[in-house]
């Protein structure tokens, strides 16, 4: 689905990340786990196409993503960003419905079908019931689900988030993971995501990516891949699994 | 999400549908417009105007005095359309403005357009140019001024809203300081006054020949911003966001400023320079519809038609002698401002 080759970014002299390779398969949540400042979020906007890197190439769907049109883009990929800059008090609907945007017309406005999109999704996320308040005054629960909703109703077949669970607290954070899995069970989407807490990723990626400055530390099924040793390597910390009821929890060590 | 909401709750509950707010926002234009031709030192009957309007456009038979004709289409007919239509163009830029920036203190005026053209007229007046040379240099120095500071902003590496706004401050403190040079050498008899009172704004030298040379330009401006209302509300949630719903909003943004800059400084070629319209109208319109450009622009638009009508009345009827009427846009713009910010409604940034 998405093919990264050989990818190099850098800001003038400072590489980010160097080389880097690896595929994204359909239908699967793949997650991008690595320490603060390991170049995550920046490998996110390559693949939005937010930033252009230095070397290598982007497949998505087969086609180089430099021959997309943004228009093309929008209807492929949607993305929750990690920070929403507050802007006017629109309504709930209204910001689930600008997520229609890439197949409208310069001079035309969202129709009656682009409306009824936009209420299906609020449905399918559950806050129908917040259609009507002003996404400036609900909780950042309910952002990242308004969020979530938008881009579902730019119906497109891969999803990027980064850092779904940012700012959020232990229920909400439990909540969009689970949501975002149920509508990637339903609609055979494409997720991709970067995430700090690896026992979430245990619990709810097909596969990770471990990446710390400059180097992939390992890439493959979560179980496999989320081991003390890759732990230790990624974030410098020691660390234990304990199977508890049948799962594995990641422990830090120490007092 | 770190950041506070803009605002609160309350603020964006609207308190119309679209269709209610044109509809009476229509018939008070309409009133108002008949009002103010009625309006002046030789009062006429608003019927009789009615009357004689609806004799220009239909044939009917008509006992009207060809002295009542003349005060109403040739003396107050041109003041009168030009306020609408200066008004609308004001509010419709304003609100753009403010979606572009997404910032809701923000105008076409913060980019030096008003400095700008104070700047062009001034030095018209100078040269001893007519009425028609300084329209055109205001028009002209306003582009200008415009154009200097995105062409400022664009030497930083990565331009933003911030550095746009420092670079028309710093054009606007150059034009300002230059019509400060400009009135120390005028001829304090004749000049002087002739710069001072277009700095400060009026509608009572407006011939049809300036509505009928400005309408067109403006007409076609204002259809094709409300066409773009839509993506007005795209682009106000930033860059990246914009980029990610298929936008480009490099591209869009330019051809809005494009938009608002030429609606204002064809207004302030004709007018001089009238400050808080493009502020005070788009905060009253999301009060009353609420922050969707799809309603807000439109609602913007007939309510600054009105609002400078209104005041443009006041200007010439409070007193004997004409108040300017950029004195009076600003009197009542401030405290408005000073009372939305009492009440932490806004972030000033």
């Amino acid at each position: 689905m998405i093919k990264i080759d050989n990818l190099t970014f850098g800001y003038f002299d400072s590489e980010i990340f160097r080389n880097l390779s690896f595929e994204i398969n359909e239908g699967e949540i793949f997650t991008i786990l690595g320490p603060n400042g390991s170049g995550k979020t920046t490998l996110l906007k390559c693949v939005e196409r937010l930033l252009s890197p230095k070397g290598g190439n982007i497949v998505v769907s087969g086609k180089d993503l430099r021959d997309y049109s943004l228009k093309e883009l929008g209807r492929t990929i949607s993305s929750v960003p990690q920070i929403h800059k507050i802007s006017f008090p629109y309504t709930v609907f209204d910001m689930v419905l600008m997520g229609r945007n890439p197949y409208l017309d310069f001079f035309s406005l969202p129709s009656e079908k682009d409306v009824k999109i936009a209420l299906e999704a609020l449905k399918e996320v559950g806050i129908y019931h917040l259609k009507d308040m002003p996404y400036t005054d609900i909780s950042g629960g309910e952002l990242r689900l308004t969020l979530i909703a938008r881009v579902l109703a730019q119906n497109t077949s891969i999803v990027i988030l980064d850092e779904p669970t940012a700012f959020l607290d232990f229920k909400n954070e439990f909540l969009v993971l689970n949501k975002i899995r149920e509508l990637r069970d339903k609609k055979n989407l494409t997720v991709l995501m970067t995430m700090h807490d690896p026992n979430q990723a245990l619990r709810f990626s097909n596969r990770v990516l471990l990446i710390k400055k400059r180097e992939v530390v390992a890439l493959g099924k979560p179980g496999e891949v989320l081991t003390p040793d890759n732990l230790r390597k990624l974030y410098d910390i020691e660390a234990e699994l304990l199977q508890i009821a049948g799962n594995t929890f990641i422990y830090p060590k120490g007092n | 999400m770190q950041e506070t909401p803009l605002y609160t709750q309350r603020e964006t509950k609207s308190l119309l549908t679209l269709g209610q707010a044109v509809l009476i926002l229509t018939v008070l234009n309409v009133i108002l417009f008949i009002i103010s031709l009625s309006l002046g030192r030789y009062k006429i009957d608003p019927i009789i105007v009615s009357k004689a309007i609806l004799g220009k456009v239909f044939p009917l038979k008509q006992t009207i005095d060809d002295t009542v004709k003349t005060v109403i289409f040739d003396i107050r007919l041109p003041r009168v359309l030009a306020a609408l239509l200066i008004g609308a163009s004001l509010s419709q830029s304003g609100a753009a403005y403010q979606g572009i920036f997404d910032n809701p203190l923000v105008s076409p005026f913060i980019l030096g357009l008003s400095s700008g053209a104070g700047f062009g007229a001034a030095l018209a007046i100078l040269i001893g140019g007519n009425y028609l040379v300084v329209e055109l240099f205001a028009f002209i120095f306003s582009i200008i001024a415009v154009l200097l500071s995105i062409f400022i902003s664009r030497s930083q590496k990565s331009p933003n809203t911030v550095t746009l706004v420092l670079s028309g401050f710093i054009v606007s403190s150059l034009f300002t300081s230059l019509i400060s040079f400009f009135k120390y050498y005028a001829d304090p008899y004749t000049k002087l006054p002739s710069i001072v009172f277009w700095l400060m704004g009026s509608l009572s030298q407006i011939s049809m020949k300036d509505v009928i040379f400005i309408a067109p330009i403006i007409i076609v401006s204002l259809i094709l911003l409300y066409l773009l209302r839509w993506k007005l509300n795209i682009l106000s949630l930033g860059n990246e966001e914009a980029t990610l719903l298929g936008e480009n909003p490099a591209r869009l943004r330019s051809i809005i400023i494009f938009l608002s800059t030429l609606l204002t400084s064809l207004s302030v070629s004709i007018s001089g320079v009238i400050g808080w319209v493009g502020l005070v109208i788009p905060h009253i319109g999301r009060m009353l519809v609420g922050p969707d450009f799809r309603k807000l622009l439109p609602v913007s638009t007939l309510l600054g038609a009105f609002y400078l009508l209104l005041i443009d009345d006041l200007a010439r009827s409070i007193s004997a002698s004409e108040i300017p009427i950029g004195i009076l846009t600003a009197l009542i713009g401030t405290p408005f401002f000073i009372y939305l910010i009492r009440r932490g409604k806004y972030r000033w940034s």
